[in-house]
């Protein structure tokens, strides 16, 4: 291969550049970055780099001297929209056309924008420009409303009412991350919410946004009433960019559809938030819209492009800061499982196991990362065991 | 050779002790990486690459 093109210059992009060069890989890469900065992590975005102002610096990945000496070559700000698989070429908007003999697509996410028209003062969050325009706006407003009570939206409320800001989260859901884990964990994070003093509105529906002059005032809920608020977050969820891969004939659904080897086309692969793939190991279909992901995903990835023939059966890792709470876990987390508690819930410190079909799937530490890595031998041995409820599953 | 790690850009995920054990350890409550040996020997150069290839923050790094 003489030319490998990276679309996308974030974590998962940088990552497959750098298992390019580790696997012996010295021939061109070319990266496309939508955005304009060097590749940056993203977690902290909702979290300490808000409530702590850290500088980009803080929250770059790799300094210049390891960008430089992976020489790739960085095309930023630019974007990919059009895949020709046939003739091996890609478009750029600024009607660039370019070969490549191989490809790794790694175009992550876009947040979902609420449904009608939005005011100024209503925001998303995803990128460093989104943050840094959220933390100049946070000054000048004293009152937050979070639509979402997913891990973005419980992150950013807990950093906006650690900076002493008034708080109310608004979601559907009966508790925070019922998506992610089972009720009692959700209950036991809305309670340690409510003690920071943040409000929660829950089974609550929007309805959608008041104004003032062009800026939003409050969120009004489905029954009528309304939140005040001089700024609002929108953390109702994602969808994989895949909108620009439509005409290229390669499988689209939830993300990218790529095989157990990550493999989408040949000479094509995916990987991090946009890639959605089947797991051999669970014998499922997964996409996956956590950091660790971006890395490891990128790894075997890269590694099949260049001629290895290996399934990504990661155990999925997850975690979130919230307050004083550190939540990690590893596995899943089936509706159906079962929970069971090692430690005491209410000591602040303990590891939950999720039982599903007589094997342990899932674990979650709540500040225990340390005991909770423990346990994670136990679900690689139970993935080849059980059955999965959903075929498809999306953790976010 | 000299490991080098950066604790505050340690995110807590556990992947370097998972890699390379005998050099990395976490703090039991957040998870943040503790560095067992700064010099280990050569024999364990593997597994601290290994590390290094899987922490998402890139924050380790070895010297010689």
């Amino acid at each position: 291969m003489r030319t490998v093109i990276v679309v996308g210059g974030s974590a998962a992009g940088l990552a497959a550049v750098q298992s390019l060069r580790r696997e012996g890989y010295g021939e061109r890469i070319l990266v496309i970055g939508a955005e304009p900065h060097p590749p940056y992590d993203r977690p902290p975005l909702s979290k300490g780099f808000i409530a702590n102002n850290l500088p980009f610096e803080h929250i770059r990945l790799g300094e210049q001297a390891l960008l430089d000496e992976l020489g790739a070559e960085w095309l930023v700000p630019a974007r990919a929209c059009e895949l020709d698989l046939e003739r091996r070429m890609l478009r750029l908007e600024a009607d660039d056309r370019l070969r490549f003999d191989g490809l790794v697509v790694a175009t992550g996410v876009s947040p979902l924008a609420f449904p009608g028209p939005s005011p100024h003062g209503v925001y998303t969050l995803r990128g460093l420009d989104d943050a840094e325009a959220l933390r100049t706006a946070l000054a000048s407003a004293p009152r937050v409303a979070v639509i979402g009570t997913g891990v973005l939206g419980m992150e950013f409320a807990a950093t906006a009412r650690k900076i002493g800001l008034d708080v109310t989260v608004i979601g559907n859901a009966p508790h925070p991350l019922a998506r992610q884990f089972p009720a009692a964990i959700g209950e036991l994070l809305a309670a340690r919410h409510r003690e920071a003093g943040v409000i929660l509105r829950l089974n609550a529906p929007v309805a959608g946004f008041e104004e003032t002059s062009g800026h939003v005032s409050g969120v009004r809920l489905a029954d009528g009433e309304v939140i005040p608020a001089e700024l609002a977050l929108v953390a109702i969820g994602s969808k994989p960019n895949v909108d620009w891969l439509r005409s290229s004939g390669l499988p689209i659904g939830d993300g990218i559809l790529c095989d157990a080897r990550c493999r989408a086309a040949p000479g094509v692969y995916a990987a991090g938030d946009v890639a959605s793939w089947w797991h051999s190991g669970y014998g499922a279909r997964l996409r996956i819209e956590h950091r660790m992901n971006a890395t490891e995903q990128a790894g075997t990835a890269v590694k099949n492009l260049l001629g290895a023939t290996e399934d990504f059966r990661p155990i999925p890792f997850m975690w979130s800061d919230q307050h004083d709470v550190k939540l990690q876990s590893y596995g899943v987390f089936p509706a159906s499982g079962e929970m069971e508690i090692e430690g005491d819930m209410a000591s602040g410190r303990f590891v939950a196991l999720c039982h599903h079909q007589g094997r342990v799937v899932g674990a979650l530490g709540w500040n225990a990362a340390k005991t909770l890595r423990q346990s994670r031998m136990r679900l690689a041995e139970a993935m080849e065991d059980i059955r999965l409820d959903e075929p498809t599953l999306t953790f976010a | 050779m000299r490991v080098i790690i950066e604790q505050a850009k340690c995110c807590g995920a556990g992947q370097c002790v998972l890699a390379a054990p005998d050099i990395f350890d976490q703090r039991e409550d957040d998870g943040i990486v503790i560095l067992l040996q700064e010099n280990p020997s050569e024999e364990s150069r593997a597994d601290v690459l290994q590390a290094i290839k899987v922490c998402p923050a890139l924050a380790i790094r070895l010297e010689g």
